[in-house]
């Protein structure tokens, strides 16, 4: 690994909804030398809340794609035969389908069909008003292999992290699966947001299980946990023995829905959650230095 | 008749509708699709009849053929195999199983064998809806083959209801396609306007008619009503933010059951989409 002064921090959820978001822009709007990135490709949503302009764009390339040659094709049909994703139809691909295996374009006996690189989402570099830098992308629909383009925006980012940068914090996409594991590597520290509900719960596991495969250490927070107190108790109940501590639990507050509604992050939108989200922020400092 | 609930963003509610719809229709087939986070056993609490592991095929390599040429490794287009001339290392989360590796090899020394990259389970709740849902082993890159897996766990005739997993990438794009009518479920925030708009543009493409629910409606934020009205959007329902459904929710319940008047939304909702499938089939 190379050497790097800055600390990685991803907020992540399991289940979406939870308010991973609110709480991840949050964080990002208090802490200071920071990089932004919003990992949530598929449904990016950060940009909403914050004040930015973009520097650059980014083509992203996802993967290869094959594309038949009517005018070369003797319509054998072995290119059809052997896809296994039922891509091939008729003698056309069909894009969406397409794993970009390249099986088709080895075989096909007239060199009927190309593969190539084929675009499938931009993401932005973006300036906010402290300057610190700012990352989201946008996937064009339907499109697959997120977990790429997470790689590729950290590795961006990272490779921007230079001087004054002492965090880069990565709002995490849901979920368990590939691009959560890409959100994750190089990561210092995750902290997750949970909600007292079942699939809460639920989720919170699977999450906690696979943060123990990449042995990262983690802190939680329990966010609208006045809905349902019980639920709430079982989750910290269900944390001690897994040694992970509770970094606070936030009641339920229409505020958070107005400061959304208002496309505002919830420091600038309620000033009283400034100070509680300074304090959550100073835990995680004291946690991830020591 | 099947009819995809999916949302773009996560948190909407889709899989409490998923849930409600699926309990009022009689003899429903619930499918989750959410096979990185299924949640709709949380609510719909079936009884388990059957679980089986899910397999996908991975090359086996014989070594008593193979001269370590490299033509494996050359045509993968995934990087999941490694020529370490004493071995050929498969990285198997890596695999998308596509066969390429297994036909290119000129010694033969390539066979498949099956490796378990999740299980299906399969039950039945005590008022009758059959149940499906998976789980995608930790660590596993593709979610797609096990999501088509789960939808064609079952055949038959009856209503299926598939819930979708959340975003617009393709584990989405592999759950909905298929559908006689898909229901987007939103909310009244800027959020689950953005996503709900990326969700349409998936719809569109792939031409699957569509209606959309907003949850925890609040009149205050217009800038969705607006948008659905401009565009004349089949806006299907709206239900109410209410603090004694999120509690209810919070509990693991199923709404339908304990809130009567949500029961009664899902049955005008039931009815709405029904009569969207019908005019569709008569035109
Ligand atoms: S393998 Fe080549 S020639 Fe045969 S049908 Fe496919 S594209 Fe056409
Ligand atoms: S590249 Fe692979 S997935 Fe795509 S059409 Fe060819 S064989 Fe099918
Ligand atoms: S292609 Fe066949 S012979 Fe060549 S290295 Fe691979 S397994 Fe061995
Ligand atoms: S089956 Fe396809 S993806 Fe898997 S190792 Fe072989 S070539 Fe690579």
């Amino acid at each position: 690994m190379f050497d790097k002064k800055y600390k990685q921090i991803v907020i992540l959820s399991g289940k979406g909804g939870t308010g991973k978001t609110t709480v991840a822009t949050a964080l990002s709007e208090i802490a200071e030398d920071k990089i932004i990135i919003d990992a949530d490709v598929d449904a990016a949503n950060m940009h909403l809340v914050f004040d930015y302009y973009i520097n650059s764009e980014y083509d992203y390339y996802g993967g290869k794609k094959a594309e038949i040659n009517s005018d070369r094709c003797s319509q054998c049909g072995i290119c059809e035969s052997v896809c296994r994703f039922d891509a091939i139809k008729d003698f056309k691909v069909n894009r969406t389908s397409c794993e970009g295996c390249g099986f088709c374009f080895r075989i096909c006996p007239d060199s009927a069909i190309s593969f190539y690189e084929s675009k499938s989402g931009v993401y932005s570099e973006c300036e906010l008003e402290d300057q610190s830098k700012f990352y989201f992308a946008q996937l064009l629909a339907g499109e697959g292999n997120s977990g790429k383009l997470v790689s590729e925006i950290k590795k961006k980012a990272n490779g921007q992290a230079k001087g004054k940068v002492n965090w880069i914090i990565v709002d995490g996409p849901p979920g368990i699966g590939c691009p959560v594991n890409a959100s994750l590597s190089g990561a210092d520290f995750v902290v997750i947001v949970t909600e007292p509900t079942q699939s809460g719960l639920h989720d919170l596991k699977r999450l906690i299980n696979l943060l123990k495969i990449f042995k990262i250490p983690s802190s939680v927070i329990v966010n609208k946990f006045d809905i349902n107190i019980e639920m709430s108790k079982s989750i910290e109940e269900y944390l001690k023995p897994e040694g992970i501590s509770v970094l606070a639990k936030i009641p339920f507050d229409k505020q958070f829905i107005k400061a959304i509604q208002n496309s505002k992050s919830i420091i600038e939108y309620d000033h009283t959650y400034g100070k509680r989200f300074k304090i959550i922020w100073d835990d995680i400092q004291k946690i991830i230095l020591n | 008749m099947v009819i995809s609930i999916a949302s773009g963003k996560g948190g909407t509610g889709k899989t409490t509708v998923a849930c409600g719809l699926a309990s009022v229709i009689n003899e429903s087939v619930y499918i989750d699709c959410d096979v990185e986070e299924p949640n709709g056993h949380l609510l719909l609490k079936p009884g388990i009849l059957k679980e089986e592991p899910s397999y996908k095929l991975i090359p086996k390599i014989n070594y008593e053929s193979c001269d370590f040429c490299n033509k494996c490794a050359e045509v993968c287009e995934f990087n999941a195999l490694l020529n370490l001339k004493s071995e050929i290392y498969l990285i198997d989360e890596l695999c998308h199983s596509c066969g390429a590796c297994t036909y290119f090899c000129p010694q033969k020394a390539i066979t498949e064998a099956n490796k378990e990259n999740g299980k299906i389970r399969i039950g039945e709740t005590s008022n009758n809806i059959l149940f499906y849902d998976a789980y995608l082993k930790v660590g596993e890159a593709s979610a797609a083959p096990l999501i088509k897996k789960v939808k064609n766990a079952y055949k038959g005739n009856k209503t299926v209801i598939i819930d979708s997993p959340p975003g617009t990438s393709c584990s989405m794009l592999e759950s909905v396609k298929d559908s006689d009518f898909c229901v987007l479920v939103t909310e009244s925030t800027p959020f689950g306007f953005n996503d709900l708009k990326l969700a349409i543009n998936v719809l569109r493409q792939i031409k699957i008619p569509y209606g959309i629910v907003i949850n925890k409606y609040d009149e205050n934020y217009y800038l969705l009503d607006e948008y659905i009205q401009k565009n004349k959007l089949n806006l299907l329902l709206k239900i109410p933010f209410r603090m004694d459904i999120a509690e209810s929710y919070s509990k693991g319940e199923l709404l339908t059951e304990t809130i009567k008047d949500y029961r009664i939304m899902m049955l005008e909702l039931l009815e709405k989409i029904k009569t969207e499938i019908v005019e569709k089939e008569y035109v």
